[in-house]
């Protein structure tokens, strides 16, 4: 008979083809655990981390060696249990049922043990090759709570070994003992657990036909559990009639007993909880009682009623305030770099005698709008990000949730999406990824399709530059206040279309009540402020920005050769955007920028650098000393405080960018949902801008 | 379940209470969920803080702050454990 079923739905994992002597092991946890820092602190990648449950969304992996001996971690995605039946759940179950992990370190989190255990107990029936991991000792410290090491791994049968992932503290004892268990040179020997009178009568009549089959008796006892779970033999092996016979007997004899299907899943898990919270009794001593007092009133406080939402908005604000303030003078220093280096440039050019061809394509296609996106995009990028990672850090994403789950529920979608929107501030394929922390498929799919009204880190500078230019002019502290109240504004509103656009995809194509809800409040962590700038600049800032620089050369020499190649009367720059224009200036944009925004679906950053590079190339070309020039340029094409309006309204409103919808067609795997990604936000923005543009001359306001 | 006394739904526990978890109402996939966060009888829970809207609530279950909608904290049933603002509920409990 077939030990276990084969693993389904495995995704990158079914492929997790070892090198050579590779020893797997697999990283298995509750969520916030410090999963994803034993991770990187065992294999030096830098998996992001974040203080919210759930961030581990899709599974990593990576490599390290250690006494000569080289393995290959997995780090699953963060579950509370095994037995629920969520797609996390059952993708590190059936990796740790196939077989293919040598040994499963499970990170168990020591400030909250009691509830880590429930899993370890789970997993330690599955599989004898276990290493408890207790991570967060320093944290428990600080809050009195010790946790007897010796006596935890005596309770369990397997080793038990103290970290403190962050500093790296416990990782060598940690990779030993893995060493030593994948080596056969410590045996794990879990106690099994024991379920109530009933369920072992029932397992000790399945297990004399299970056991000449699979020598390790904790795995039988784990496969006659399911079988019973199950109520049939089904797909756990081949037809094999006797066991078939056994099960139906064993089950009508509980059945006699008042325990249905139902009855025995409740009754395995309360079991299983049990025995967690007699163990941690005998292990776990807190110092105070009110250990999680501070946690407590700070949550008080940023979740009451009258501080709750207004907490909220100051800090996005303050986020936003920080960055414009910020962000202003370093973008002149790197323009400014940039712009004489062109100068230089330009005389190279002219001292060898290129050819004006290849000056123009490389030099004011290229170059030029490389110097944009890099000037325009990477101080706001580079300043917000960490801002929001800080806040990411410190744990006070779960709180947005908290606040906001009402409106979501009354939106029918879950009160998770909140998550997925703040992932996607940093970029909206991460928040897509992000979207499979909600279990219900219905409201995940909301989350996904909505996700685009959030701006990511790509298309925030623009709200920033366009803000700056044309609404709140001047560099007074009061002016970027204003500023960054304009921006709140336009996020509040797009969290506002966010719950509008969800509700009537609930009622029309994603009819449904919502489902059940659970999130976690994790403990407040202090931030790593160093790593957080680190993490943020090198990890993120870099990357997308170098997804930028990289589609914007190819787009930048388009657009020089567009405008450079004379078809009829024109050149083809202008043909295109004088196509576009009649349908732009319906929704207060012009040819230009509709085109731009055309040009930009592989990446959103490069938008208002292409719409200066096509005015550039049109008019005469203007030579920018001054980054505050820039309101020059744009209003001598035509630009009005509408356009610039209109402009940001179509940012926060319009197809996700390519990256985007390539993740949205991976995570759903339909057609139908990414081009209902695609059309919800474009219609959106559409209508929105319509509206606005045509209103406001209307009413003849410009 | 009757040995339960002074029994109210988890959604109805007053802030900062505690209460006993004496009955799981809900089904399937619900009931699993609430398991799973160790919602098992004879737990103890704690109200601890609500969302601005009133609803979610936040409750301390076994070390951790999980919160839960009304309609998935009012499928568990507790028993009030401690009571130290209401003086009639001790008279309840004097009585039974």
């Amino acid at each position: 008979m077939e030990e276990t079923r084969r693993p389904r739905s495995l995704g990158a994992l079914a492929d997790t083809k070892k090198e050579a002597d590779d020893v797997v092991v697999a990283l298995a946890g509750n969520p916030n655990t410090g999963k994803s820092t034993v991770f990187n602190q065992l294999t030096g990648l830098r998996q992001h981390t974040g203080n919210w449950p759930g961030k581990t969304v899709a599974s990593a992996r990576g490599r390290y060696v250690h006494r000569g001996q080289e393995f290959t971690v997995i780090d699953l995605p963060g579950t509370y249990s095994l037995l629920a039946n969520s797609v996390e759940e059952e993708i590190a179950r059936d990796f740790i049922c196939s077989g293919s992990p040598q040994t499963t370190v499970v990170v168990t989190d020591a400030t909250c043990l009691e509830r880590n255990l429930n899993l370890a107990l789970q997993i330690m029936e599955i599989t004898t090759q276990v290493v408890v991991c207790v991570n967060l000792l320093d944290e428990a410290k600080r809050k009195q709570i010790s946790v007897d090491l010796a006596k935890l791994a005596e309770l369990l049968g397997v080793p038990v070994v103290g970290t403190n992932a962050r500093d790296g503290k416990g990782l060598t004892e940690l990779k030993d003992t893995i060493y030593q268990v994948a080596r056969g040179q410590i045996n794990p020997r879990p106690y099994p657990l024991t379920y109530d009178e009933p369920l072992e009568a029932a397992l000790a009549q399945l297990l004399p036909l299970l056991q000449p089959k699979i020598a390790d008796g904790n795995r039988a006892r784990w496969l006659a559990l399911r079988l019973l779970e199950q109520g049939a033999v089904g797909d756990y092996g081949e037809s094999n009639p006797e066991l078939e016979q056994k099960l139906q007997e064993v089950i009508s004899y509980l059945q006699a007993q008042q325990i249905d299907r139902e009855q025995l899943r409740d009754r395995m898990v309360s079991c299983l909880v049990r025995q967690a919270e007699k163990i941690a009794k005998q292990v776990v001593s807190f110092g105070k009682a009110d250990y999680n007092s501070l946690d407590r009133n700070i949550d008080k406080i940023v979740t009451s009623r009258l501080f709750g939402i207004p907490i909220m908005l100051t800090l996005l604000g303050l986020a936003f305030w920080i960055t414009i303030v910020g962000a202003n003078y370093p973008s002149q220093l790197i323009f400014n770099f940039f712009f004489a280096i062109e100068g230089r440039l330009t005389r190279l050019f002219m001292h060898y005698g290129w050819p004006d061809f290849l000056h123009g394509l490389l030099v004011l296609g290229v170059y030029r709008t490389l110097a944009w996106v890099i000037s325009v995009m990477l101080p706001p990028m580079a300043i917000f990000f960490p801002l929001f990672t800080l806040l990411e850090d410190l744990g006070y994403l779960p709180r947005i949730a908290f606040n906001l789950d009402h409106y979501f529920k009354k939106a029918c979608a879950h009160g998770k999406q909140a998550l997925t929107m703040c992932m996607g501030f940093g970029c909206n394929a991460a928040g897509v990824s992000a979207c499979r922390i909600i279990d219900s498929p219905r409201e995940r799919i909301i989350a996904i399709v909505t996700n685009n009204f959030v701006p990511c880190n790509g298309r925030f500078p623009l709200l920033i530059a366009l803000s700056s230019i044309f609404f709140v002019t001047g560099t007074s502290l009061g002016s970027s206040f204003a500023r960054a109240l304009l921006i709140l504004s336009l996020i509040v509103s797009s969290v506002l279309i966010t719950f509008v656009v969800s509700r009537l995809l609930s009622q029309t194509v994603l009819k449904g009540l919502p489902t059940s809800f659970a999130l976690e409040l994790p403990p407040y962590r202090k931030p790593q402020l160093g790593r957080i700038l680190l993490r943020s600049l090198l990890d993120r800032t870099i990357f997308v920005l170098a997804r930028a620089v990289v589609v914007a050369a190819p787009a930048g020499a388009l657009v020089w050769l567009m405008a450079n190649l004379s078809v009829g009367s024109g050149t083809l720059l202008a043909h295109t955007a004088n196509w576009l224009h009649p349908f732009a200036q319906l929704i207060g944009l012009d040819g230009y920028i509709l085109l731009a925004f055309i040009l930009g679906l592989p990446a959103n950053e490069i938008v208002i650098p292409i719409v200066l590079m096509s005015y550039a190339q049109t008019g005469t070309l203007i030579d920018f000393s001054n980054l505050a020039e820039l309101r020059t340029i744009l209003i001598q094409n035509g630009w009005t405080w509408l356009t610039a309006l209109c402009t940001m309204l179509f940012s926060l409103n319009h197809w996700p960018c390519g990256t985007t919808l390539l993740t949205i067609r991976n995570e759903t795997q339909s057609n139908k949902w990414t081009i209902l990604s695609l059309l919800v936000p474009t219609v959106t923005g559409f209508v929105l801008c319509f509206l606005v543009a045509q209103g406001v001359r209307l009413l003849g306001l410009v | 379940m009757s040995m339960c006394k002074q029994m109210v739904s988890l959604a109805d526990l007053p802030l900062g209470q505690k209460g006993i978890v004496c009955e799981l109402k809900a089904r399937n996939q619900v009931q699993r969920r609430l398991l799973d966060l160790g919602l098992i009888t004879d737990t103890v829970v704690e109200a601890l803080c609500q969302s601005p809207a009133g609803d979610p609530t936040a409750y301390q279950i076994r070390g951790a702050v999980i919160a839960l909608r009304r309609e998935e904290a009012s499928n568990i049933l507790v028993q009030l454990a401690e009571s130290p603002y209401s003086k009639s509920w001790r008279a309840v409990n004097g009585r039974n």
